[in-house]
């Protein structure tokens, strides 16, 4: 008797435990009735991860400041994908079976794109792939448009990127007198799914651009020591490097600069686009040449300089890596769908995304349609009226200067000193 | 001739760097009878610490890299506290599975370093600014002054480690403790503090090695695990607690993977080491220069 006594604000206390954990466990529930889950996946630990998340945070804040849509505001759910396939597979289940999550958008390597898109297919939940370039990724869709109708690509697949660098490189070197010597090029890849249709298109375009393609190079990307690789550059007598890097950047760059290897750096480099590199270079990236859809808040359209001054205010960088526009740009559709969908499904979702046709940051924002070749890939113009476009820009003492295309370039190339386009 | 000279210059920095990382795991093996498996993150720890302070904090890069230095001893000294020393004076175990507890614990900690390390730092790989700017020209190779420095003094400092070893009291106990402890204790030495000495030592050979190669070739947490390996690879080729098989391995290793990098593939360097290390380990198991 004694002891029921003494237990009984053990037992109250168990009952109340018991209720707040209950009313706890509705209170997610409560509140996916109110907000909007959506996902953002990327590395956590990465440059262009990180860039990935900053946007979607930025874009999810500004969009619930405005309201939302119908009152309804979205919560945003990170998941890491650790560069991990498997790792990636499970947060996009969890997402969709446990957080609720409606669509994810982000992903930087093409590898975990491309295991992720029968998940998005499985669970019928739009994903809107923003940092990884293979071109296998519309390919997939347009060969099976019903299964992976759910994927869209907010960045331009790598063929377009390749065919950029070629057009970069014929009219800033091979077209430009002062530069023209500028014609033997090495191809420079990480070895990565989305290198495989760079490679490609550089062997095919790079001699229409009137660069000869004196060596090609494809390299692991956990490679430490580049001297072997720069002394058969060196050989070859290149005198540019037609980059196709984003996993790495750091360790050749650096070794580039340090060795003092007299040939430019250019083509793609997708880390170099965020302020970020400069600081993980320590300056050895001063005169790296890249291609890049977003730059430096290059005027693209009226709205790439609101979100570059809110970027940077937010998250103290100097410059947003090229993926922190895609997302952002790719956000901005997915919300726009969320207006304009009768429901959250996937399926409303997918039609609603068909249907965008809105301005973003690196210009309009529309997708192809399930029947183009590009199938469900953000569309790509020169003209930032027309499509997602591109900018050429050189590091110059620390700062991002624009030098294609000529209407909006705010330089010239620099050659740097220890570069020569006779070796 | 010209390509010649670039593998002998590479693979004399490279050997010298993989020297002076192997160097105090031998040591540490050799005195304590540990095999540390954290060896790889605490390189890497004394590299980003020195990128940090030299870059995020302008402290310059020889203050980023004392640093760097001091975080790896620091770091170490907090492996010996926390893992090695409770473990080793653990009653719970039997003698004879010590060492595996040992070589668990350490990967333990190691992982746990790796993670923070990520966490903190980023997975990107950075590199601290150089140690003195410039090249020369040898032979038609341009080499830079920052990569010739790197290999003049991790020369240094491990010609500073035999000084160390063969003329000071503590230097020659530290020898002494790892062919007898027994007889050390006899004649009146702490082992404790021989110890405490030959982790600290291993924690400044360590982080040298890590500024190093942070100046060299850049670092990131996700090398950790390669640095761990290619050092085990030298120390058991070498012989096992043996500082000089330890230094002509890091140069075998050094220049046969230089040799495969520039003649076959960079991204083949680590495997002729790997397949000698598999044909030592059956002809010699206790390696080039170690004693059964």
């Amino acid at each position: 008797m004694r002891s029921s006594k003494l237990n009984r604000p053990l037992l109250a206390a168990a009952a109340l435990a018991t209720g707040v954990y209950c009313v706890a466990g509705a209170l997610p529930d409560a509140r996916a009735a109110d907000a909007i889950a959506v996902g953002v996946i990327a590395p956590k630990s990465h440059i262009l991860g990180q860039a990935i998340f900053h946007a979607a945070e930025l874009s999810v804040a500004q969009f619930n400041a405005r309201g939302g849509v119908n009152g309804r505001k979205i919560e945003l759910q990170e998941y890491n994908t650790n560069f991990s396939a498997a790792d990636s597979a499970r947060a996009f289940q969890r997402a969709v079976q446990s957080d609720g999550v409606v669509a994810m958008v982000g992903v930087f390597t093409s590898e975990v794109a491309l295991s992720l898109m029968p998940w998005s297919s499985r669970l019928k939940t739009p994903l809107i792939i923003t940092g990884a370039a293979s071109s296998q990724i519309p390919e997939r869709v347009h060969a099976q448009p019903e299964r992976f109708k759910y994927v869209f690509h907010g960045y331009v697949n790598s063929a377009i990127l390749a065919r950029q660098g070629c057009i970069v490189a014929h009219d800033v070197f091979t077209n430009n007198p002062r530069l023209k010597k500028y014609d033997r090029a090495v191809i420079f890849s990480e070895d990565a799914a989305w290198t495989k249709p760079v490679d490609a298109a550089y062997q095919k375009c790079l001699p229409k651009a009137g660069m000869k393609v004196v060596d090609h190079i494809r390299f692991a990307p956990d490679t430490s020591d580049f001297t072997p690789i720069y002394s058969r550059i060196k050989n070859d007598h290149a005198n540019v490097i037609m980059a196709a890097i984003a996993h790495v950047g750091v360790k050749p760059v650096v070794q580039w600069h340090q060795q003092q290897i007299p040939a430019l750096f250019s083509g793609i480099n997708g880390q170099a686009g965020s302020s970020k590199f400069w600081d993980a270079t320590n300056g050895a990236t001063e005169g790296v040449i890249t291609g890049t859809p977003g730059l430096a808040g290059a005027p693209l359209t009226d709205k790439s300089a609101a979100f570059y001054a809110a970027y940077k205010k937010r998250f103290h960088v100097d410059e947003p890596a090229y993926d922190a526009y895609t997302t952002f740009d790719a956000m901005s559709a997915l919300e726009d769908a969320l207006g304009k969908a009768p429901n959250t499904s996937g399926d409303a979702l997918v039609k609603a995304l068909e249907q965008t046709d809105i301005t973003g940051v690196l210009g309009r924002v529309a997708f192809h349609g399930l029947n183009d070749k590009d199938a469900h890939e953000v569309v790509f113009n020169e003209d930032p009226k027309k499509g997602q476009s591109f900018v050429g820009f050189q590091w110059q003492h620390g700062k991002q200067v624009i030098i294609w295309p000529p209407k909006l370039a705010t330089g010239h190339v620099v050659v740097p000193s220890f570069v020569a386009a006779g070796h | 001739m010209e390509l010649l000279l670039q593998i002998l210059i590479s693979g004399f920095i490279i050997g010298a760097i993989y020297a002076l990382g192997a160097a105090g795991l031998t040591i540490i093996f050799g005195v304590s009878g540990i095999l540390n498996l954290a060896h790889g993150a605490i390189v890497v720890l004394a590299a980003l610490v020195a990128w940090y302070c030299a870059l995020q904090l302008h402290m310059g890069i020889y203050w980023g890299g004392l640093a760097g230095v001091a975080a790896a001893v620091v770091t170490t000294y907090v492996l010996y506290a926390l893992v090695v020393l409770p473990l080793s004076r653990s009653r719970q175990m039997a003698a004879d599975e010590l060492p595996v507890f040992l070589f668990v614990a350490t990967l333990l900690f190691a992982l746990i370093l790796q993670g923070l390390l990520e966490w903190f730092f980023g997975s990107t790989p950075v590199a601290t600014p150089a140690l003195i700017d410039g090249v020369i020209h040898i032979g038609g190779n341009t080499v830079p002054l920052n990569s010739v420095l790197i290999g003049v003094v991790a020369w240094m400092v491990l010609g500073g480690l035999w000084l160390f070893i063969s003329f000071t009291r503590l230097g020659k106990a530290m020898l002494a403790a790892s062919m007898s402890p027994r007889g050390l204790a006899i004649i009146g030495y702490d082992i404790g503090r021989i110890h405490l000495l030959v982790w600290g030592l291993y924690g400044l050979l360590a982080g040298i090695a890590g500024v190093l190669l942070a100046s060299f070739i850049g670092a990131s947490s996700g090398v950790a695990i390669n640095l761990t390996a290619t050092a085990f690879t030298i120390v058991i080729l070498g012989g096992l607690g043996n500082v000089l098989g330890s230094l002509a391995a890091a140069y075998i290793l050094g220049f046969l993977g230089t040799l495969t990098a520039f003649l076959i593939a960079p991204s083949l360097r680590e495997i002729p080491g790997l397949c000698l290390l598999i044909i030592i380990l059956y002809l010699r198991p206790q390696g080039l220069f170690g004693r059964h």
